[in-house]
């Protein structure tokens, strides 16, 4: 019996269990409009990849915490000293320092907005999310970038304030455990999983 | 706010006159079973050699180097498919390089030939590009090409890129289209205009004679975009040879048409919107910084760029490649483009992007009628006539190819040849596709300069490739 393929790391080595790939058989493609002749064959290929979130871990594991970090850029060398990233990001993009991991939770409560958004009627392959997805851009006060996320309720509306929710029961560990509600969302009206 | 030093704003300079003297490409189809990659590669090529009176083996015979545009190995399921085409197009053991950027490979394939000649590596390069989309059904095709996204940050997101550009399109129609219903549709007439062109051109994959209602009435696929305002998923193939002059002079010497001297900048930008940060406009000859003061006035919110609404990387690849070629304003001293109409929204930005209207002011460039092969408010020859070949809404985007084939679009008005190469009943016979009754010649007439946008991501990488008549240049050489 085959089981998902799981990983940990041990001695700064990835240790690897279960099944990353299973063996399906080629099928050939044939012409129904020229007696059955061969065009090709299909190749089945299912796999699972092993993906290091490297400096960003804290962002995710935090999430899973109910917590959304962002970073700063506290280099004085640094030209634009200050700088705010939400998306979290490792190193200034100017200087190139390491940068400063900040807790923005209660600034996302307090000041986040739609700088804009989208509603998806059609997705990709393997999307996980329910749809349609209601894309937003957040924009925070005193933040130099515009982070992409999700509406979890409502309409989404250019200015409308929102607040951060998180999926603190079962976190998949990705970008999809933060979401936004309307400012003024009550917790029980939260989807399934998900806290602030 | 990013800062560019005085170094980074110095104007490229090629190092000596480049010229592109053919071009050619395959048939442009959603799905082409019948046909490897290498097949249309080779239907490239041949066309590109026919075009100039010479057999293959004969061009090919010219060729020092090759710059291979594919963009997506997972599409093709092959790593160095570069090696596979080279080896199969029988260029051995010349030098090559595989060039990805997303949907710019194209104009990046293009770049890198032209950097070549110009440095004195080869006297004469093959740029050839292609796309194979379709070996995986379009559920899947879109999840792939999501995987040109930030994918921790945003390719979870619904794995759709329309999704990416559809948060810019809402931001644009809301400040600067002011949430107006006539903005919607003047966007939507750009995909009719793209539809229809493509009428005429053989090679392309999504001919339709349809109306502004039937793009507001296609399937939402991100609002505000509509199955009608994206582009398409192509497979296909197109080249471009590139030469120095007395090569040049050579491979044309019993071509009907003269070479082009060619130019092409590269601009980047942020792989994810989200990173970009506020900055000054960099301005084009043709603006000044008075006229943005009051940007944010007349359109609330439109005053943080790039923000969502701009595309820093066009707007540098513009930056440089004007000034190369001596392109003072485009709307003058251009007479034909190609931009790259991923999505009827990107098609907007790029005019402000290109100046060919001010930042805010997109929308005036169709509503004029400008942007037509013949204005349909005066019947008379549009200003600046755009994607006559019917872009990447109506023509392809076979991603590696998409670039080539636009610029190859240029020159075949610049040679004033665009009637024998969509118009000849062989061709479209040989597409098994029907020849319209009411087919029109869309000829730019005199066209002498033009410019070709080839563009990735939501504006990671943009190319301008500029190809003018060396009888009309616009500046001398330095």
């Amino acid at each position: 019996m085959s089981m998902f393929g799981q990983v940990y790391v041990k001695n700064n080595r990835y240790k690897i269990k279960g099944n990353f790939h299973h063996l399906t058989p080629n099928i050939p493609i044939r012409n129904a409009d020229d007696g059955w002749k061969l065009m090709g064959v299909t190749n089945p290929r299912d796999m699972t990849y092993i993906h290091a979130y490297g400096g960003e871990a804290p962002f995710f594991e935090a999430l899973s915490q109910g917590k959304l970090l962002g970073t700063r850029c506290d280099n004085p060398d640094c030209e634009f000293q200050g700088t705010v990233y939400q998306p979290f990001r490792i190193h200034c993009m100017d200087c190139l320092g390491r940068n400063t991991i900040i807790d923005m939770t209660d600034a996302a409560q307090k000041n986040a907005v739609i700088h804009t958004f989208m509603v998806c009627e059609r997705s990709g392959a393997f999307s996980l999310l329910d749809k349609p997805i209601k894309f937003i851009n957040v924009e925070f006060e005193k933040v130099d970038t515009i982070l992409m996320s999700y509406l979890s309720k409502g309409s989404p509306e250019i200015g409308m304030r929102v607040v951060p929710i998180f999926k603190k029961q079962s976190p998949t560990y990705t970008i999809m455990d933060l979401s936004w509600v309307p400012a003024g969302t009550e917790e029980d009206q939260l989807p399934e999983g998900f806290g602030f | 706010m990013i800062k560019f030093s005085k170094q980074q704003l110095k104007i490229p300079q090629l190092m000596r006159p480049v010229y592109l003297v053919t071009a050619g490409q395959s048939k442009f189809d959603r799905a082409i079973p019948d046909k490897r990659t290498e097949e249309l590669c080779i239907d490239a090529l041949t066309m590109a050699a026919e075009l100039v009176n010479m057999s293959p083996a004969q061009l090919k015979s010219y060729i020092h180097s090759c710059y291979y545009g594919h963009f997506a190995d997972h599409f093709g399921d092959q790593l160095l498919g570069e090696a596979v085409i080279h080896d199969r197009l029988g260029l051995d053991p010349l030098g090559n390089i595989g060039i990805k950027t997303g949907g710019a490979t194209g104009g990046s394939t293009l770049w890198e030939a032209t950097k070549a000649v110009a440095s004195g590596y080869s006297d004469c390069a093959l740029a050839m590009g292609w796309e194979r989309m379709d070996e995986v059904p379009t559920d899947e095709g879109n999840f792939l090409i999501s995987c040109a996204a930030d994918k921790d940050w945003e390719s979870p997101l619904g794995h759709i890129y329309t999704g990416y550009y559809a948060v810019m399109a809402q931001r644009y129609w809301q400040i600067f289209g002011k949430a107006e219903d006539s903005f919607r549709r003047t966007l939507a007439e750009i995909s009719v205009k793209h539809h229809g062109y493509a009428r005429m051109n053989p090679f392309a994959q999504s001919p339709m004679k349809i109306t502004v209602d039937d793009v507001l009435k296609s399937p939402v696929v991100a609002y505000p975009l509509r199955a009608l305002d994206c582009c398409l998923m192509s497979v296909g193939a197109a080249c471009a040879i590139i030469c120095d002059e007395k090569t040049a002079e050579q491979i044309c010497k019993n071509a009907p048409h003269k070479p082009l001297r060619i130019w092409v900048a590269a601009g980047s930008h942020t792989l994810r919107p989200a990173d970009r940060r506020d900055m000054e406009i960099p301005l084009l000859p043709n603006e000044t910084a008075d006229q943005y003061k009051d940007l944010g006035e007349r359109f609330p919110g439109g005053d943080r760029y790039p923000g969502f609404t701009g595309f820093l990387a066009t707007r540098m690849s513009a930056y440089y490649g004007y000034r190369m070629a001596g392109i003072t304003d485009p709307s003058e001293d251009l007479d034909v483009i190609e931009l790259h109409d991923a999505f009827t929204i990107s098609d907007m930005q790029s005019y402000e992007d290109l100046g060919i209207r001010p930042y805010g002011q997109g929308r005036d460039y169709v509503e004029s009628g400008d942007c037509y092969h013949t204005n349909p408010k005066t019947g008379q020859p549009g200003k600046l006539p755009s994607n006559i070949s019917g872009g990447l809404i109506g023509c392809m985007h076979a991603v590696g190819a998409t670039g080539i084939m636009q610029t190859f679009e240029m020159a075949s008005h610049i040679w004033n040849r665009w009637a024998e190469i969509h118009g000849e009943e062989k061709i479209w016979r040989k597409f098994g596709r029907p020849k319209p009754a009411d087919w029109t010649d869309l000829q730019v007439k005199g066209a002498k300069r033009g410019l070709a946008i080839s563009h990735a991501g939501v504006g990671s990488h943009v190319t301008s490739t500029i190809l003018i008549d060396p009888d009309h240049l616009l500046k001398k050489d330095d």
